[in-house]
């Protein structure tokens, strides 16, 4: 459960290049549900996932997260609560560490971490028994370097370690953003698979309605740092990319100018 | 060379070896490069001999001058983590301060030891000829425990989140690992390890000298690169042992060369030679792959010419 309130970001204020990314962006996301936000560049998606995870502080408004208010509180000690896989491949795994530490530190996420060591028999046989649910071959290279998988292979490990660990909610960062159209797909299906297998709380921030519409149980959409647009239920089920537009359209009462959002 | 020689060139290799250690953790684990080795090496030296002349116990004393060090290392890192001050120059900053610092403690520019009790006196006791030959051994011990203690430490979860720190900080604090908090204490058990090395050295040669910290951290990085090329890894286990595999074969190349009359290399060539020697292992991996390209390259030619 996750409940966002009236949150406002501004980058820069006070100089001539200021930036008001974010101007009362409110959103409830209930237990178990999972939302894809969409919106144009500098709609102010990523913002929000940031101020979300705690990677920025919000100027004003409030964050509830399983009904602990981490507003003021940095990402890491946010973390507990919040799982994320971010854009870029390379982000959120570390390449110079191997699969298996990349998983053990995973597995503690949000807990404090001491002297004990890292990794033992039965921690391996654990990472490798949920490597196998990918069926890529990991299971057989817990000590290869992450930096020797690819773009997929690592954002797959990634959702695999976002989902080790119980999260309130998943944050996804445009994930499939640097993918090939057809690792891409492959992603996406794992991200379905387990956010429905662990009845993950999700937010997914994409670039394509597509995606969008095609994925989770509900469609938000960012515009101008706000939420203007919240399609669920049986009226989702029924739209289209063209519907979707029409409805932005006709809330904003302006054409969108931005080709990028018919694209994917 | 003598065996007097090379024992002697071993000596301070071990004693190196302690500072290569150090600067792999600031430099490659915690991606932090830290000049303060130039004042914490001295000022490990500094505390413990100050301490040693004034008859306290020499173990004491050394670990005085240890947690000496991880302050002055704490002090880097805080200036970088909460003031925000570029890592270069925080190290920098501190680099200059421990000079005035280190003067202040000695009470002069050098602190002679000649004939005071050090943690190698009770060795050399049992054995008095063979002084030479008991302290490599004694600082052999030190160094393999403190190896075996950071491979430890790396291994655990702690040390894991701090070589996560080092490799991917936003990754790590996405994780919920504090990651200011893990600079501070990497870079306090970096420069507590070249203090150490510090207090050690003026143990072994007779006294503390304002002097001696110049060009620590060149020397420290010198080991650390010629133990990477000498042997590449990514464990650990192998980043650690290369470190002080590098500091005993650059003191032993440098013990060859200023020992090799017909060069006519002199001690105070020192560090030109150090500079040489670094520039080498910095080119060396990218020569050593363009050979390998031209082999494979030649080598498929001939299997096509074979086909043929």
């Amino acid at each position: 459960m996750m409940r966002a309130n009236g949150l406002y970001k501004t980058f820069n204020p006070g100089t001539p290049i200021e930036n008001p990314a974010l101007r009362g962006a409110s959103l409830d996301i209930p237990q178990g549900q999972f939302v894809t936000v969409i919106g144009s560049n500098g709609a102010g998606k990523s913002t929000f996932l940031n101020a979300i995870s705690g990677d920025l502080i919000v100027d004003q408004g409030t964050i509830e997260i399983a009904g602990r208010d981490v507003t003021r509180l940095s990402a890491w000690q946010r973390a507990g609560l919040v799982a994320r896989v971010f854009q870029d491949p390379m982000a959120g795994t570390c390449e110079a560490l191997t699969i298996e530490e990349n998983l053990a530190i995973a597995w503690q996420r949000g807990e404090k971490r001491g002297l004990r060591g890292s990794l033992n028999s039965s921690l391996r046989s654990l990472f490798r028994d949920k490597l196998a649910t990918l069926k890529l071959g990991l299971e057989n290279r817990l000590t290869d370097h992450m930096g020797l998988l690819s773009g997929g292979q690592r954002q797959a490990v990634s959702l695999l370690m976002a989902s080790l660990k119980p999260s309130q909610i998943l944050l996804l960062d445009e994930h499939t953003a640097a993918l090939d159209p057809k690792t891409a797909a492959f992603v996406l299906e794992l991200t379905d698979q387990i956010v429905r297998e662990n009845k993950l709380t999700a937010m997914m921030v994409t670039h394509s309605m597509r995606q969008a519409l095609d994925h989770g149980d509900r469609t938000v959409m960012l515009h101008q740092g706000r939420v203007v647009l919240d399609v669920a239920g049986a009226d989702r089920a029924k739209m289209d990319v063209p519907d979707l537009l029409a409805m932005f359209e006709r809330t904003r009462g302006e054409a969108l100018a931005d080709d990028a959002l018919l694209l994917g | 060379m003598s065996l007097i020689a090379l024992l002697g060139a071993t000596e301070i290799g071990l004693i190196f070896a302690l500072v290569a250690l150090g600067v792999l953790i600031s430099f490659r684990i915690l991606n932090f490069p830290d000049l303060t080795a130039d004042g914490s090496f001295p000022l490990g030296g500094a505390v413990a001999a100050t301490l040693i002349a004034g008859g306290h116990d020499p173990w004491l004393a050394t670990l005085a001058g240890t947690v000496a060090g991880g302050l002055a290392g704490l002090t880097t890192a805080w200036l970088n983590v909460r003031l925000n001050i570029l890592q270069l120059l925080a190290s920098i900053l501190v680099m200059i301060a421990l000079y005035s610092v280190n003067l202040r403690i000695m009470g002069a520019p050098n602190m002679p030891l000649i004939g005071a009790t050090t943690v190698f006196s009770p060795f050399i006791a049992q054995a008095p000829d063979s002084q030479y030959l008991i302290q490599p051994m004694v600082l052999a011990v030190i160094v393999v425990i403190a190896k075996l203690a950071l491979d430890a430490f790396f291994a655990s979860q702690a040390g894991l989140a701090m070589r996560a720190t080092g490799a991917n900080p936003r990754m790590a604090r996405s994780q919920g690992i504090p990651t200011d908090r893990m600079v501070l204490i990497g870079m306090a058990l970096s420069n507590a390890l070249i203090a150490l090395a510090g207090a050690l050295y003026v143990q072994t040669q007779g006294g503390a000298d304002i002097s001696m910290g110049i060009g620590t951290i060149v020397v420290g990085l010198a080991a650390v690169i010629i133990g990477e090329t000498l042997i590449p890894g990514r464990t650990i286990m192998i980043a650690t042992l290369a470190a002080v595999l590098g500091a005993l074969v650059y003191r032993l190349f440098i013990a060859l060369a200023l020992n090799a009359d017909f060069i006519g290399l002199q001690a105070q060539d020192l560090n030109l030679i150090t500079a040489a020697l670094v520039g080498f292992a910095l080119v060396l991996p990218s020569i050593k792959r363009k050979i390998a390209a031209r082999r494979s390259a030649s080598t498929k030619r001939n299997t096509a010419n074979d086909a043929r």
